[in-house]
Formats: structure tokens, C-alpha cells, sequence
């Protein structure tokens, strides 16, 4: 274990910020993305709330595996060249906004319609209501959700290593091939992962258990 | 348009779900047995038995907090290098399973806390020992309360399978890629059609979950 930690430490390193890389850039456009479709499904309009429940429906429930794959194979072929990273995290963010958007939207359907029916009466509109009213008070409630989809995205993210994608599974496999100590590589591997994964999942019990009090 | 049409042969068409059958079985399998493991195991971390609870509790963290294919490689070629050498079904079962009995751990033994402590109390009262009463009373009600989140659990666990193509496991990704290696046409029309396959199975259990949520509330 201490040979693979000295050998292969510039390779596991490298490997840790490609997969904290790709799983911030796709936090923060999953959020993005999982945020507007949460609106659309609360919206007043019919026709935005089907498009809203669609895209939820249909990434939900088809693997990340797939869809990573779809962008890794199809992209290249048929509009630009990307790498596997790109393509990697491109599909890791839409797969995690359908399950943000279903977060965000129940937290947003958890806050009191008085709210929004208050701040419609002060004058405010629709979308100021919205803004500075609901969705403040909604992030609130889903921030330890947000949380542990945080941490399945820094888990998800190992789906790069299918498409070359360099992150920390990816370079745990050159370097079990590598070393040829097969036991001890994924060991090492585990452990980082765990060093980012495990804080955080006991922040986050922490955080559920300080907001329901 | 024509590719679609060739793309889905009925020759293609068997090998697919041919595939889809290997995901389903792979899937059921590991739901089972995961649900049997990881039931005794959320019991075991929530009663509290000296050093066994803790123990209990601190390798379901570790295990829920690794990805899959992780464990997956693990499973399959780290295991022999320890003597055992499972066959790539039983290797996917087995990573599955470790990693869906840890998740499921976690989930039935919130619901075993979210159990008004009135029911255990009441049903010692009434003259059952600790075991009986958790046994009858509590643990179907945590079961109850879960269920949403469980099948939930068990749809990402039907996806996950596809993360086996990495050992070659045959299943519908992995048949998918055979079909579309052999024509670069076929890419697009494979794509769309296990999307489809995935689709339907995840949402119809999805849908059951909300009726059978429903139905017990």
C-alpha cells in the first residue's frame, strides 16, 4: 500500500482534482439546470409543468452509464470533438439535475402557499415572489439533500473512468494494471475516495439533525 | 429512418433482450438478497449491541460512501488475488449486493427511528419480549414508512447494473455495444431503444411505488 501511495502519488493525485473538477462543474450546473426545471413544474402553465415532469421522468430513469456513454460515442461523431472528461461531465450534470430538480421542487412545494399569496399582495410579481420570497426559504429546507447529492456525485463521477475521463477510478485502474497489486490499488483508490466522501456524509447527518430541531 | 429499421432486427432485437433478460435477473437477485441483508443489518446497527452495532454502523458508512465500480472491480479483480475467483454473474451479484445491502442498511434503520418509541413500549408492556415486538411491531411499520425511498433504492440499483459492462457482464448496455460495434449506423438507434427498455422498467416501478405508497398510508 505504501509503494502504490509513493509510485503512483502524482497519477492519484491528478486522478482526486479531475474528479473534484468534474463533480463541482457538474454541482454547479446541476443546480443550474435542476433549479429552472423545479420552476417549471410549479408554474401556473400547463404546458411547462408536462416539459418540466418530462425531463425529470426521462433522466431519472435512465442509467448514467447511458447517457455518459450517448455524449462520450455521439458528440464526437455528429457535432464537435470533446474529450471524455467534458463529454463525462456534461452527462453526469444532466443526469444529477433530474434528481436536483425533484429536491428543489418539493422544497419549494413545502413552503407555505401564504407565502407566495402574501407577497402577491404586497405587489410583488410572479417572478419577484419567486425569487426573493419562495426559492430563499425552499434552498433552505434542501441544503442537507443538495448536500448528500454532492456526495453521490463525487461517487457518480467514477463513470468517467468509461470514457476516459482521468478521474481517481480511472487512474486506479491504470495503476492496478500497472503495479499488478491489483487488492492494494483499489484499496488506495477507496481511500480516497473516502477521505471526500465520508466527512462530508457526516457533515451532512450532522446538518439534517441540527435543522430538525 | 432505413437504420432505425435495420438497427432493429429481429436478430438485434433477441440479442437485446437477451441482454435486458441478464439486467432483470442480475437486478432481481441482488434486490433479494439485499433487501434480507440489508435489513439485518440496519436492525443490528439501530438495537445497539455492544461493539457489534458500532462495528455494524462503521462498515455500512465506509461501503455506502464508495462508488460502485469500485467495489465492482474490487469483486471481480481483486478477489482472486485473494483466492476466491467468482464468474462474472456471481461477481456482479456480489458487488451489488454489498453496496445496495449497505444503502438499504442506512434507509431501514431511519425508519425503525422514525417508529414513535410508543410502539415498543406499548408492545413490551403487553408482555412481548424486545425481539417479538420489534420483530412484529416496529419493523413492519419502518418497512411501511420506507417503502417510497426502498423502491426507489432498488430503481438506481436495476440502472446500476449497467456500470457491470465493465467486467463484460452480458446485460442490455453491453449487448447494445456488440450490436452497434459491428455498424457505427446502428449507434443512435441502439441508444434510443435501451433508453427506452431502461425507461419503462424504472418507471413502472416508480409508478407501483407511489400506488403502493398510497394504498398504505
Amino acid at each position: 500500500m505504501v509503494y502504490i501511495l509513493t509510485h503512483y502519488w502524482s497519477e492519484l493525485i491528478q486522478g482526486l482534482g479531475y474528479t473534484l473538477l468534474s463533480s463541482v462543474i457538474a454541482l454547479v450546473f446541476s443546480t443550474v439546470i435542476g433549479t429552472m426545471f423545479a420552476i417549471f413544474e410549479v408554474l401556473p402553465n400547463h404546458a411547462m409543468r408536462i416539459i418540466g415532469r418530462i425531463y425529470i421522468e426521462i433522466f431519472r430513469n435512465i442509467p448514467l452509464l447511458v447517457i455518459a456513454m450517448f455524449f462520450y460515442v455521439i458528440i464526437p461523431m455528429y457535432v464537435a470533438k470533446i474529450d471524455g472528461f467534458t463529454a463525462g461531465t456534461i452527462g453526469l450534470t444532466i443526469y444529477t439535475s433530474s434528481f436536483i430538480a425533484e429536491t428543489v421542487r418539493a422544497g419549494i412545494q413545502s413552503v407555505d402557499n401564504g407565502q407566495m399569496e402574501g407577497a402577491r399582495s404586497n405587489g410583488l410579481t410572479y417572478w419577484q415572489a419567486m425569487r426573493y420570497i419562495v426559492l430563499p426559504q425552499a434552498f433552505k429546507i434542501v441544503i442537507p439533500p443538495l448536500g448528500n447529492q454532492f456526495i453521490n456525485l463525487v461517487k457518480n463521477s467514477s463513470v468517467l473512468a468509461f470514457v476516459a475521463g482521468f478521474d481517481l477510478m480511472y487512474q486506479g485502474n491504470s495503476i492496478a494494471s500497472l503495479s499488478l497489486d491489483t487488492i492494494n490499488s483499489y484499496v488506495v483508490v477507496g481511500l480516497f475516495y473516502l477521505v471526500i466522501t465520508l466527512p462530508l456524509s457526516y457533515y451532512m447527518q450532522h446538518l439534517e439533525k441540527r435543522l430538525a430541531n | 429512418m432505413q437504420n432505425f429499421i435495420e438497427a432493429y432486427s429481429w436478430v438485434n432485437m433477441r440479442f437485446l433482450l437477451e441482454g435486458l433478460w441478464v439486467t432483470v435477473e442480475v437486478s432481481i437477485i441482488s434486490i433479494i438478497a439485499s433487501f434480507i441483508i440489508g435489513s439485518i443489518l440496519g436492525v443490528l446497527r439501530y438495537v445497539k449491541i455492544k461493539y457489534l452495532s458500532r462495528v455494524v454502523g462503521f462498515v455500512v458508512d465506509i461501503v455506502r460512501n464508495l462508488p460502485l465500480i469500485l467495489i465492482i472491480f474490487f469483486t471481480y479483480f481483486g478477489l482472486p488475488h485473494l483466492g476466491f475467483k467468482p464468474g462474472i454473474i456471481f461477481a456482479a451479484v456480489l458487488a451489488m449486493t454489498i453496496f445496495e445491502s449497505a444503502m438499504l442498511a442506512e434507509i431501514i434503520r431511519s425508519g425503525i427511528l422514525a417508529v414513535d418509541y410508543g410502539q415498543m413500549e406499548g408492545a413490551r408492556a403487553n408482555g412481548m419480549s424486545y425481539v417479538q415486538a420489534l420483530w412484529h411491531i416496529v419493523f413492519p411499520q419502518a418497512i411501511k414508512k420506507t417503502i417510497p425511498t426502498i423502491v426507489s433504492q432498488f430503481i438506481s440499483l436495476i440502472k446500476d447494473t449497467s456500470l457491470a459492462t465493465i467486467i463484460v457482464l452480458p446485460e442490455l448496455l453491453n449487448h447494445a455495444q456488440i450490436i452497434y460495434g459491428q455498424n457505427s449506423a446502428y449507434i443512435i438507434p441502439m441508444f434510443v431503444m435501451i433508453a427506452v427498455m431502461y425507461f419503462i422498467i424504472c418507471y413502472a416501478l416508480s409508478v407501483l411505488s407511489r400506488v403502493l405508497d398510497k394504498k398504505l398510508a
